[in-house]
């Protein structure tokens, strides 16, 4: 029997040793819904499926602007209505079959024709009038209103040949390999175990040429700290999303690197401007002396977002601004030094004195109804920077002679209240992508909800010169001008307040710098390696000189739990040796 | 259970007595399916939350869009139609589509139902065979060293939180175990290599239950033997001039086994239910992280059919509990 064990585990260990290829693993700490690319809509799975689907005008590596893939060259005619993309020729997909305007065509088409292919991407076709390939390498989409942003479709093209066949677009056989599996990407998927494992072949027939990497996969984990655990341990590569205090505590490891990535989301603080819905009808409970202007300029005043990035975040934000963050500097907004609300409690004070709010007699000001100012503040039970922020908030408004009251509670619940209007102040945050124009339609007032509870606007802001902004921003084909607009957008947002941006989080990652190196991060210089709009960095990955991936073999403690086992194994045979021997003797 | 025992029919013809014993547990079975069914529509619509809401942050979704996905959710249906759509769908087998996944919520329980069965199955048996072992020397030693100390140690793992435990194990491994998962993405093709693999990955979520699980067993086990330690047939037994190990063995275990069998019938029920923090520590792509992923949407079909499948598995193994009890213990039968 002891035989048998060490001849079987020495077979296993010889199999963990013949991958010592140049196999890259990434860590996933969020789920998978689908590779099926029509449905995948968690973060996790679009980045998966951007390693294997090529797009039209990806975002580029260093500063995130559209960059031609399927595309060679585009242009748009001068009623700004239809766009000519010129296709590249010579892309094959992994079976072999050519790639040409026409699988294009019919990726925009299907998803335009099949309310079920919309689940994922359908905004992006929302305007899209006709999508046609009069030929092989060219693909013509008429739009019904003029769109800037034509050039940040961010569809993945799939196979023609492959999708024509498939009747239902949710069918569950459209996340398995037959399907999944042809791609024109740098890699191509091999095997799908759902919420375990996603493994990736490099595509030897990629456009740009072959990956340096033999093998991606993605191995799921349900926790960061086990993920962190797995990097320190060599079984994992690649870890992201990554707290301040794991990040911390891998800075000195050796053979890891971490990274401080500039951040694509922001965090806000939202101040009530007097919640309406699309009819303009007053909703939600918001108190009145947030829709004043010059009150929610003088909270501007009041808090002090630096410290919240020293103290909570220690360190790993950046001061905001605009709410395009920094990492696409093209369109990034910064308040110049006289439009800065910069902490200042006394400046607060006067402000609001002079906007009519005195104090009462126990130091908590008066609205205009004669009330004293009493806000809730709502936050995030779940998440450490709310809990912690919120006590600042509460001091600093308090210093402001402004009563706070903190609710933290569910997530969910936070986005049911702020997105009812039924908050006064709230900690929020989102995520952006390179073009503008999705995260500056959420101010506008044509965003404002139907009916509470869908929050499309996500601070319900609802202003005509920020509209006007807003419209000649999204229609303007001259790169320059538009990037212009935008940046008065925000300006404009910034001086009304509705929100106040805190700041950019941080993108904190960390990888196996004796493995793997030679990342290609977006933007260059600062970004992040995962999660990219692209695939750059994990298609430009250069293993380590002399090192294979994976691991060569069984760790020396798994020999040792191994060996325990084994004795354990012959103490209870020895047991039960003696036991039956015993038991002949003692018949009764 | 005991109240099954208890309510048994009371006739002696062995052959109808049991149809009727029969019918009656499923019967029952019947019945308490029916209002977890009901319980689980009605426990998840408490939950605060817009799924809708959660499932469009942070993506580009206009009116058009938003109103698209409420119909394909059917949350823009009155709550009574919507109940009737799940039970009718619950009647034909069908649990609904998950709303974050987009997947048929039977095909999502039933990818993660084996490997939880594999974990909490596992754990439970070593649980049972280390318990009672343990529980029968304590009792039979009673206050000697052995005892104090074991049952000092028993108590305290059972009340040392899982995650904790879990995340201690983990760093305490130092890598010698995985920190995830199932399965290696790399293995050799084979049974045996692949089998060592599960079990290499296996060894520490395994050993964290069963930690927090094994002391039920041993703290029933020795209360139970100490209750059969005066008793007069084991004197008999003595006198017959047996070793105190046989005594113990034949004699004293057997008689003091039945109030174990029932717990341990009772913790299979759980089996199913898995361990929500077990597996988050360790990834284990099982049925309770599914579950804590469901909490956040809150994704109601899925949890509904998580529910469901739980409480029916419950239901399921009581009523093999009580039949299997029936056959075991004669008594119940007599009576």
């Amino acid at each position: 029997m002891l035989g048998a064990v060490a001849l079987t585990t020495s077979l296993a260990t010889e199999a963990r040793g013949q991958d010592a290829g140049k196999v890259l693993r990434v860590a996933l700490v969020q789920e998978i819904d689908h590779l099926n690319p029509f449905l995948a809509s968690f973060a996790s799975s679009v980045m998966v499926g951007r390693m294997t689907w090529e797009y039209l005008t990806p975002a580029a590596a260093g500063d995130n602007t559209p960059s031609p893939a399927l595309a060679t060259s585009w242009r748009a005619s001068g009623d700004r209505l239809t766009w000519t993309f010129s296709i590249r020729q010579g892309i094959k997909w992994s079976d072999g079959r050519p790639m040409t305007a026409k699988d294009i065509a019919y990726t925009y088409h299907r998803i335009m024709t099949d309310k079920v292919a919309q689940e994922a991407n359908g905004t992006y076709v929302g305007n899209f009038d006709t999508v046609t390939a009069p030929d092989e390498t060219t693909l013509v989409i008429k739009t019904r209103k003029p769109q800037a942003s034509m050039t940040a479709i961010d569809i993945p093209v799939v196979p023609e040949h492959i999708w024509s066949k498939i009747a239902k677009a949710d069918d569950p056989a459209t996340d398995s390999l037959a399907v999944i599996g042809v791609g024109d990407g740098p890699f191509v998927i091999t095997e799908y175990r759902p919420s375990q494992l996603v493994r990736l072949k490099a595509n030897p027939d990629y456009w740009r040429g072959r990956p340096k990497i033999d093998e991606l996969q993605f191995v799921s984990y349900t926790n960061a700290d086990a993920a962190v655990n797995a990097l320190r341990n060599g079984e994992v590569d690649v870890v992201n999303r990554l707290t301040p205090a794991q990040f911390e505590s891998l800075r000195n490891s050796s053979g890891i690197t971490t990274g401080k990535a500039i951040g694509r989301r922001y965090r806000d603080l939202l101040l009530n401007p007097g919640a309406r819905n699309a009819g303009r009808q007053p909703i939600g409970d918001g108190n009145p002396a947030l829709a004043d202007v010059e009150f929610r300029r003088a909270i501007a005043r009041a808090v002090d977002p630096q410290t919240l990035i020293d103290r909570v975040l220690g360190g790993y934000g950046q001061l905001g601004g605009g709410i395009v963050p920094a990492a696409f500097p093209l369109y990034h907004w910064e308040p110049g030094p006289g439009q800065r609300y910069t902490f200042d409690p006394v400046a607060a004070n006067a402000e609001l004195d002079r906007a009519g709010y005195p104090r009462g007699a126990d130091g908590v000001r008066a609205g205009k109804d004669g009330k004293p100012l009493n806000l809730r503040l709502v936050g995030k039970s779940s998440e450490d920077f709310s809990q912690r922020a919120a006590d600042y908030v509460v001091s600093w408004l308090r210093a402001a002679g402004i009563g706070v009251t903190r609710q933290l509670v569910s997530d969910n619940e936070v986005d049911e209240r702020t997105s009812a209007g039924e908050y006064d102040l709230a900690l929020s945050s989102w995520g952006t992508s390179p073009d503008p124009d999705y995260i500056l339609a959420k101010q506008t007032c044509a965003a404002l909800p139907a009916a509470g509870g869908s929050n499309s606007s996500s601070a319900f802001f609802c202003d005509p010169e920020f509209d006007s902004l807003y419209a000649r921003e999204s229609t303007d084909l001259d790169p320059a001008r538009r990037a212009d607009e935008v940046k008065q957008a925000q300006a404009r947002y910034y001086d009304q307040v509705p929100s106040v941006v805190l700041d950019y989080d941080n993108a904190l990652e960390a990888y196996r710098s004796d493995r793997f190196t030679g990342f290609p991060t977006q933007p260059s210089g600062n970004g992040a390696i995962m999660e990219q709009t692209g695939y750059w960095s994990f298609y430009g990955a250069i293993p380590a000189s002399g090192q294979g991936g994976g691991t060569g073999g069984l760790p020396a403690g798994a020999w040792l739990g191994i060996g325990a086992g084994v004795v354990v194994l012959v103490a209870i045979g020895a047991v039960m040796a003696t036991r039956r021997r015993k038991r002949d003797e003692d018949r009764e | 259970m005991s109240q099954a025992v208890t309510a048994g029919p009371r006739e002696r013809r062995g052959g109808t007595g049991a149809v009727r014993f029969l019918l009656g547990k499923l019967g029952g079975a019947v019945a308490s399916l029916f209002f977890v069914v009901v319980l689980g529509f009605l426990l998840f619509r408490m939950i605060p939350g817009d799924p809708v809401a959660t499932m469009s942050r942070e993506k580009p979704f206009d009116p058009v869009q938003l109103a698209q996905l409420r119909a394909r959710l059917g949350v823009d249906k009155p709550v009574y139609r919507q109940f009737l759509d799940y039970l009718g769908g619950i009647v034909r087998g069908d649990l609904g589509t998950s709303y974050a996944y987009n997947r048929p919520v039977a095909g999502l329980v039933a990818e993660r139902f084996w490997p939880t069965v594999l974990l909490t199955g596992t754990a439970t048996v070593l649980a049972v065979a280390l318990g009672l072992w343990l529980g029968v020397r304590a009792a039979w030693r009673r206050e000697s060293f052995f005892d104090r100390t074991q049952t000092g140690i028993a108590l305290t793992l059972w009340s040392v939180p899982q995650f904790w435990l879990g995340l201690l194990l983990l760093i305490a491994a130092h890598g010698a175990f995985p920190s995830g998962g199932m399965r290696s993405p790399d293995v050799a093709p084979g049974l045996v290599p692949r089998t060592l693999d599960l079990l290499w990955h296996l060894a520490l979520p395994c050993l964290t239950l069963l930690a927090v699980m094994y002391a039920q067993y041993m703290l029933v086990m020795r209360a139970s033997l100490l209750g059969e330690m005066n008793a007069d047939y084991l004197t008999t037994a003595r006198a017959k001039g047996l070793r105190d190990d046989l005594v113990r063995r034949r004699h004293a275990v057997p008689n003091a086994l039945l109030p174990t069998v029932t717990l341990i019938f009772l913790q299979f029920g759980m089996v199913v239910s898995g361990t929500v923090t077990v597996e988050a520590v360790f990834s284990w792509p099982g049925l309770g992280y599914l579950t804590y992923q469901a909490l956040r949407v809150p994704d109601l079909p899925l949890l509904q059919g998580v529910f469901v499948v739980l409480a029916g598995s419950v239901i399921v193994l009581n009523l093999v509990a009580d039949v299997l009890y029936r056959i075991l213990d004669p008594r119940v039968r007599a009576s």
